[in-house]
């Protein structure tokens, strides 16, 4: 191990960096859309969902319900219609996501103490969106119904019960529950599997398509300062862009951060070789820049961002998957991430992410070193 | 095997692809300071041949040494002791030209003591002094190779390896390129440069011919022109020429027939007996004949004609 020759091969690969506009794009630019684009795009809450109505009762009651949809943060009530055709077309056209039919008979039977429904039409193309829609609508109507019964228990001069059973809760780690907070710690995964293994598997393959690395391996460089050299520049800018896309969570997007940010710089680290060892491994395999890129992206960014418990809850995955994720280093790091800025687990604690992460960063390192051969052929 | 005189020694060296035997157990020994040409047509197994030498290849089997270290055992220390241009072009086209030159003097650890005085005198010899600055995929061609060539030889090499260096750089480069190599050569340095362009040959002290993977003739080109070439030649001035060279490949004692600018090349087993017949031949079927005379062969013709005659019909890519 020359520090000679492996200087002159980090040098170079930096030059090429700065010299490049699309790897200065994708270093520099692409963490910070990344994390603006998962932090305002992608909002799991559903907040303000269009609701038309028809009220065929025009009583002081049904415009309670109906106000008491209004009222909801989750509901917007956006208008009234006169008749069920225009109701329908409306879930049609996609400018209501529920329409609400409230019953001829809506206060006639509230008075008279009999069971009256309200009806809720839902458009059921997200089913996701239709569930969480029924569930808010129930609540609201629920909500409506238990206070118009103890209403009539007073009209009766009966002793007003407070409600029998309620749940009293709170809300730990994401206090306020914003999407942004949950999504935000994971978009350091994807972007270290970019810049890790996709940038760094399409320099390596480009120096093999170019015939660069022909030049480069008739000198005495050795494989491991072939690979240092490649390497480390990209290894600083990866853990650059995790404290730049840390910085904007936090300060940005609010997101709380607990733990211990050595934690978060170690555990990046960690992913950051896990990553480049994958990418020299591809840059092996591929060949071809084009061919490097579409693994890459097969094989770190796509599992980064459907597997790792980034976006989708591993819990909520099918049994089978849940064990693939096992074999993901991204899925144990996404973890990491989650617990430090969120709960603030102690280090110690963490051992179940971190001793699977170290040991995939050891093996991958290890395998890379040997891939790499300074033969043609 | 180790030899004081010799800077590459090659015994039945043998590689193959597979099935497919690109280079067929050589036999080679390369004089120190000597600039020793490898030709022979694309395919052949000179650009193999070199990248065993260079240690990026494997051998199957066989042996070389460069330098006075064995490939196979110690390509390290084969590749301190060697400058290699390999066929493509290919330093780093988005680096400063001072910046490839600093990158290989790092990869060949040149001394930090001698580093200004070896990039001053790459850039001297390369003709690049006040270049430094342009980005080396805007050179010219000719300036392209020159570099590559000072970048190869920063850490001044007792071996270089040149494979196909002047391949699509005009003949004036071209030229100036073979200075830069004559006067490495009398400096010590030995050079092995594959070719395929005749007129460079020329400018080698000596040759070695390979085809399908064997050398089918070595020595100075002079030698070569005397003694390699299979039967004689006449050069035949005729009318229509496209019309001729097809009766004359089948015309009786004629070995090979070709067209050379505006004449015929003709190989015959003797020259001789062979130019009345020719005229009368040529006559009988109404072709203008003019002059008909014995030449001395250039090393093209003896290209052909030992290519021909291991394997009649193969085209010769010049």
């Amino acid at each position: 191990m020359s520090f000679t020759r492996f200087l002159a091969v980090a040098r170079k690969e930096v030059v090429q960096i700065l010299r490049d506009a699309r790897s200065l794009i994708i270093v520099v630019i692409m963490p910070v859309i990344l994390v603006l684009l998962f932090g305002y795009g992608v909002n799991l809450d559903l907040k303000g969902l269009p609701v038309y109505v028809y009220d065929r009762d025009g009583s002081q009651q049904s415009q309670d319900l109906l106000k008491r949809f209004q009222a909801s943060a989750y509901f917007d009530v956006v208008r009234v219609v006169n008749d069920y055709a225009a109701l329908a077309r409306s879930l049609d056209d996609g400018h209501a996501k529920m329409g609400i039919v409230v019953p001829w008979d809506f206060s006639e039977r509230l008075h008279e103490g009999r069971p009256v429904q309200v009806q809720a039409l839902v458009d059921g193309s997200d089913d996701n969106t239709a569930n969480v829609l029924i569930g808010y609508a129930q609540a609201v109507v629920q909500g409506y119904s238990s206070d118009i019964q103890l209403d009539w228990l007073r009209n009766r001069g009966q002793l007003a019960q407070p409600a029998v059973l309620s749940v009293e809760t709170r809300t730990w780690y994401n206090e306020d529950l914003e999407s942004s907070a949950f999504i935000v710690p994971g978009v350091l995964a994807l972007v270290m599997s970019v810049i890790g293994a996709f940038l760094t598997s399409l320099t390596i393959a480009r120096e093999w398509e170019r015939g660069t690395m022909e030049q480069l391996i008739s000198t005495p460089v050795t494989p491991a300062e072939i690979m240092l050299g490649k390497l480390v520049p990209y290894f600083i800018i990866g853990i650059f862009d995790v404290i730049v896309c840390a910085l904007i969570a936090i300060y940005w997007f609010q997101v709380p951060f607990r733990g211990s940010f050595l934690t978060l710089l170690v555990s990046s680290a960690m992913f950051m070789v896990v990553v480049l060892s994958l990418g020299f491994f591809i840059s092996v395999i591929a060949g071809s820049q084009l061919a490097a890129s579409q693994i890459a992206l097969l094989i770190t960014f796509l599992p980064a961002f459907l597997l790792s418990g980034f976006l989708y809850s591993i819990e909520q995955m099918p049994i089978a998957l849940q064990w693939i994720t096992r074999i993901l280093p991204a899925r144990y790091y996404v973890s990491v991430l989650k617990k430090i800025f969120l709960k603030g687990t102690p280090t110690a604690m963490l051992y179940t992410d971190l001793v699977p992460l170290a040991v995939f960063t050891l093996v991958l390192a290890v395998l890379a070193t040997r891939a790499f051969h300074k033969r043609l052929a | 095997m180790p030899d004081a005189n010799n800077s590459v020694v090659i015994e039945n060296l043998l590689k193959q692809f597979g099935d497919f035997v690109a280079v067929d157990r050589i036999n080679l020994q390369i004089r120190k300071g000597e600039v020793f040409g490898f030709l022979g047509p694309n395919g052949a197994g000179k650009s193999t041949t070199i990248r065993m030498l260079c240690g990026l290849l494997t051998p199957t089997s066989g042996r070389a040494q460069v330098a006075g270290y064995d490939v196979g055992r110690e390509p390290e220390s084969v590749r301190q002791n060697i400058g290699y241009m390999s066929q493509k072009f290919s330093l780093y086209n988005d680096l400063k030209v001072i910046e490839n030159i600093r990158l290989f003097a790092g990869l060949y650890s040149v001394p930090a003591n001698q580093l200004r005085e070896r990039i001053e005198w790459a850039l001297e010899m390369a003709n690049l002094k006040g270049q430094e600055n342009l980005i080396t995929g805007t050179l010219p061609g000719g300036w392209k190779q020159r570099l590559a060539l000072g970048c190869a030889v920063l850490h001044k090499p007792p071996v270089i390896f040149l494979d196909e260096p002047t391949s699509g750089v005009d003949p004036i480069a071209r030229r100036q390129f073979w200075d830069l190599i004559h006067h490495m050569a009398e400096e010590g340095v030995t050079v092995f440069v594959t070719t395929h362009y005749m007129e460079e040959a020329e400018y080698c002290n000596r040759l070695a011919l390979i085809f399908r993977g064997k050398i089918v003739a070595l020595g100075t080109p002079s030698e070569l022109k005397q003694k390699s070439m299979q039967g004689e030649l006449l050069l035949v001035e005729c009318q229509p020429l496209g019309n001729a060279v097809e009766v004359l490949q089948s015309a009786p004692d004629v070995m090979d027939a070709a067209v050379f600018g505006n004449a015929l090349h003709l190989v015959v087993r003797n020259a001789t007996a062979a130019i009345p017949q020719v005229k009368k031949y040529l006559s009988d079927r109404s072709i203008t004949v003019g002059r008909v005379e014995k030449i001395h062969p250039g090393l093209e013709d003896v290209f052909v004609s030992l290519t021909t005659a291991s394997d009649s019909g193969k085209e010769w890519e010049a």
